[in-house]
């Protein structure tokens, strides 16, 4: 059942690194956003010592967990936002021509190897980070880590999806999306404790950002947890990603129904 | 029955791109789905391929409910848009069939050496998509729609574009494929070569209805339409009018070319040059189809087609006089 | 001829409503995150950083979410795209000098830019923290000038490092050391005032905060017309550079055939 997709995503793989020099900037241009990431949790930090009850190396932490999940979404599913190019182009009804389903058409689409530079960025930051901030390593701590990384990413691919979902009603819709998936994000690298109620509220519940490295984070290292949360919230991020993968699922299939139903 | 459509209607913000359709076709056969621009063809087709969901009504293709059993469908037919492609753009074609044989999950490299044969794709299998020409192009499309032996072959509109020896190469395959394995087809089309060539029936359709389900001729017969013969003289001679059954058209070059034109049923392209060969001697000639729009028009104007005497095939004519014509230019 | 390009400029992105709001709605969502970590930080240091207590910080946030646009801080390759074409030919054949034809199209896209992303950040930053602004005019009117001079030199900076373009066969590394360079030294994340010394030493050293920093500071009231005069002479020296800049890549284009 998987065969088709290892084949495809083989030939991309191909079609990608045969071209070598431009491969290379392009890894470097994506290491970019981790260093500007970095520098940014560094000047703030450079203020004070600690930020919504975090060190800056508890900050750096949250910060390159939720990069490395959101490199691995992105890496897999990133291909999403071309969406409104093929439904623009014609292109789409390939898809709903073919025996698979079409979610997973779009996404095998193409496998942007260069964003791979993100991932390894992020997970070299987080190892180093792991390494000297004097956690007590049990297997139950190297698997919230990991638990952590994996449904940060599964989080983030469900909302590239549910992005992706509205861009079969909004014509020009791209942009506002996009402005949840990478508001998400940004949010997800600074502690919630610092956002004011509401703001607190959608990004916990509506988007889970906080979910992805911030509460995880809160429970790895046995930092208060906040008011009214258990000390345990960070093994919860299964439920966070089950949740927002159950929405994401459910719009796209409104989203191909509104698709035939209006035609091209 | 491999298609099977009834009352199928299909609104687009109240404008009916189809209009109460309703047809089916056998198993095996060969049928052209004709129509102007804007009449409700590649509307069909979105519906009987499960892209579009009819606003009203039954459509079965295979047996099977296209928009509910998409994927199943997708596994029993081929289609090919002239205009879109279903290729991976950026790759080499080979590696097109290499995909559609993993996800058909069959061995495609047999089926595509024989394809590869037939359609001559061998000089460009490693050439990317996007670089095709589009006559290259469509016969990959084509061989990607049969990779996978499919029991129905829907073509919209795959000749448009292709100058006279791609046609005429591309026809001559699809008439192989169907002898060899009795695929069905069904060719939505504006271009009556194709349909002379490769149909047995045709449906015509304007403003999403069935207007004529018959043979090509029969329709021709009915709306008086006429093909033109096309003669290159070696020598100009005299106007050739006296040709019984073909009426004098057209006369240039000082008698060096001249159009004759005949109603398919009075005569024969063989029977007038026959009749040409008493007096002159003919260098080369070109057959030219009467124009969609023209068979539409004089089908609607011809009082005698009214009935449908004579017309083989399924159903039954409409009688375009009573027909309520929708002429309020709302096109779909 | 420069009041037509600039009203060229204009009309060509009055024509992206969509996608100008579109980017205001970002600057809005991130306005909100930053304003909630500013105030935090504010908080935790004691209610005073550098001159900017909780208000003023948010104030500071939402300022420079409404330039973000207009100033256009980030990427801009379209001289680039037209060396890589070939299209700068074109260009070299008018009469106006392609730098400052750029120049006065890039003005009236910025002000264009000014309402559909402008204000939409105030607004929100009116309504969720409050925004701490001047009682009197003349910041305003001194900030109108410092915003249009960041506009020019974020231009100035852009046209910079497009020029690579004549060199380099990829853009793409150049500009990303300009972004990340840029992002942190013009003071958006955090401002400039906050920075260690060191740092603040080096952003000196920059055209950045003349960028971002210096028209917030003076639409704030906290700086005037000193500001303007280091903008205006980052301004000068960089067009200058960007014009030899320009040249010496149109003279190698032509020789090389490029």
């Amino acid at each position: 059942m998987v065969e088709p997709y290892l084949v495809l995503a083989r030939m991309h793989v191909r079609a990608q690194t045969a071209y070598r020099g431009s491969f290379v900037i392009e890894v470097f241009a994506s290491v970019g956003a981790t260093v500007t990431g970095v520098c940014e949790l560094y000047v703030v930090f450079a203020n004070v010592p600690a930020l919504g009850g975090l060190t800056l190396r508890a900050a750096l932490l949250v910060f390159a967990l939720g990069h490395v999940s959101m490199s691995l979404a992105d890496l897999f599913f990133g291909h999403l936002d071309a969406l409104p190019g093929y439904l623009r182009s014609g292109a789409f009804d390939a898809f709903l021509l073919r025996p698979l389903p079409v979610l997973p058409q779009l996404i095998g689409a193409e496998l942007s190897l260069r964003r791979l530079g993100r991932t390894v960025a992020g997970s070299v930051l987080a190892t180093a980070v792991l390494a000297g901030i004097g956690i007590r390593w049990t297997p139950a701590a190297a698997g919230l880590v990991a638990l952590t990384v994996l449904c940060g990413s599964a989080i983030f691919a469900a909302l590239f999806t549910a992005a992706a979902a509205v861009q079969f009603w909004l014509v020009d819709g791209a942009e506002v999306t996009a402005s949840f998936v990478y508001g998400g994000q940004y949010a997800a690298q600074f502690p919630a404790s610092v956002y004011p109620g509401p703001l607190r509220t959608l990004f916990t519940f509506v988007v889970p950002a906080s979910f992805v490295a911030y509460l995880p984070v809160l429970t790895l290292l046995r930092l208060p947890p906040p008011p009214g949360l258990p000390p345990w919230i960070g093994w919860c991020t299964p439920l966070a990603a089950a949740g927002a993968w159950a929405i994401a699922l459910l719009g796209w299939r409104a989203g191909l129904r509104h698709y035939t139903g209006t035609g091209s | 029955m491999i298609i099977e459509v009834s009352q199928l209607r299909r609104y687009f913000k109240k404008v009916a791109a189809v209009d109460g359709l309703t047809f089916g076709v056998e198993r095996g056969a060969a049928v052209g789905y004709i129509g102007a621009n804007g009449a409700g063809k590649s509307t069909t087709i979105k519906m009987l391929t499960g892209i579009l969901r009819p606003t009203s009504g039954t459509v079965r293709t295979c047996g099977l409910e296209p928009l509910r059993q998409r994927r199943r469908l997708a596994r029993r037919i081929g289609v090919v848009f002239g205009q879109r492609s279903q290729l991976w753009w950026d790759l080499p074609l080979r590696d097109s069939y290499r995909a559609l044989g993993a996800i058909h999950r069959i061995d495609h490299r047999p089926r595509l050496a024989e394809l590869a044969e037939r359609l001559d794709l061998g000089s460009f299998l490693d050439t990317p998509v996007r670089q095709l020409s589009l006559g290259q192009r469509i016969r990959g499309e084509v061989a990607a729609a049969l990779l996978h032996a499919p029991e129905l072959l829907i073509l919209d509109e795959p000749t448009i574009g292709l100058d006279v020896l791609s046609k005429e190469r591309l026809r001559a395959f699809l008439v192989e494929q169907r002898a060899a394995f009795g695929t069905s087809l069904l060719l939505a089309t504006h271009d009556m070569g194709d349909v002379r060539r490769l149909t047995e029936r045709i449906l015509l359709v304007d403003h999403g209805r069935l207007a004529y389900d018959g043979t090509l001729d029969g329709l021709a017969r009915h709306a008086g339409a006429e093909r033109t013969l096309v003669l290159d003289l070696t020598e100009p001679a005299a106007p050739l009018d006296a040709i019984p059954g073909a009426r004098l058209v057209g006369v240039e070059a000082g008698g060096l070319r001249q159009r004759l034109s005949f109603a398919p049923g009075s005569t024969t392209v063989a029977a007038i040059l026959a009749a040409v060969a008493a007096t002159a001697q003919v260098h080369d000639l070109t057959v030219e189809e009467p124009d969609i729009e023209a068979v539409v028009r004089e089908l609607y104007q011809s009082p005698s087609a009214a009935t449908s005497a004579g017309v083989p095939g399924r159903g039954l004519a409409a009688s375009p006089p009573a027909f309520p014509v929708r002429r309020d230019g709302a096109r779909p | 001829m420069w009041p037509t390009l600039f009203a060229l400029g204009f009309r060509r992105w009055s024509a992206y409503r969509t996608a100008a709001l579109a980017g205001a709605f970002t600057n809005c969502v991130f306005g909100l995150i930053r304003s909630a970590v500013l105030i935090a930080v504010v908080g935790t240091a004691g209610g005073a950083l550098a001159g900017y207590d909780r208000a003023t910080a948010a104030t500071y946030v939402w300022l420079g979410q409404a330039l973000i646009g207009p100033v256009q801080l980030f990427g801009w390759s379209e001289l680039a795209q037209r060396v890589r074409t070939g299209d700068i030919a074109i260009d070299l054949a008018r009469p106006a000098d392609p730098m400052l034809a750029y120049l006065a199209a890039d003005l009236g896209r910025a002000t264009f830019a000014l309402l559909p992303r402008g204000l939409p950040p105030l607004v929100v930053g009116a309504l969720v923290t409050g925004l701490a602004l001047p009682h009197t005019p003349a910041p305003y009117a001194l900030g109108l000038a410092s915003v249009a001079l960041a506009t020019a030199l974020s231009f100035a900076c852009r046209w910079l490092v497009n020029l690579s373009a004549f060199w380099l066969l990829d853009l793409r590394g150049p500009m990303t050391l300009y972004l990340v360079v840029s992002g942190v030294l013009c003071g958006l994340v955090v401002p400039v005032h906050w920075f260690p010394g060191w740092l603040a030493a080096i952003a000196a050293a920059t055209p950045f905060p003349s960028m971002m920093q210096a028209p917030t500071d003076v639409l704030m009231g906290r700086s005037g017309s000193q500001t303007l005069v280091v903008q205006a002479l980052w301004l000068a020296g960089l067009l200058g550079a960007g014009r030899a800049g320009f040249a010496l890549g149109a003279r190698r284009l032509v020789i090389q055939g490029g």
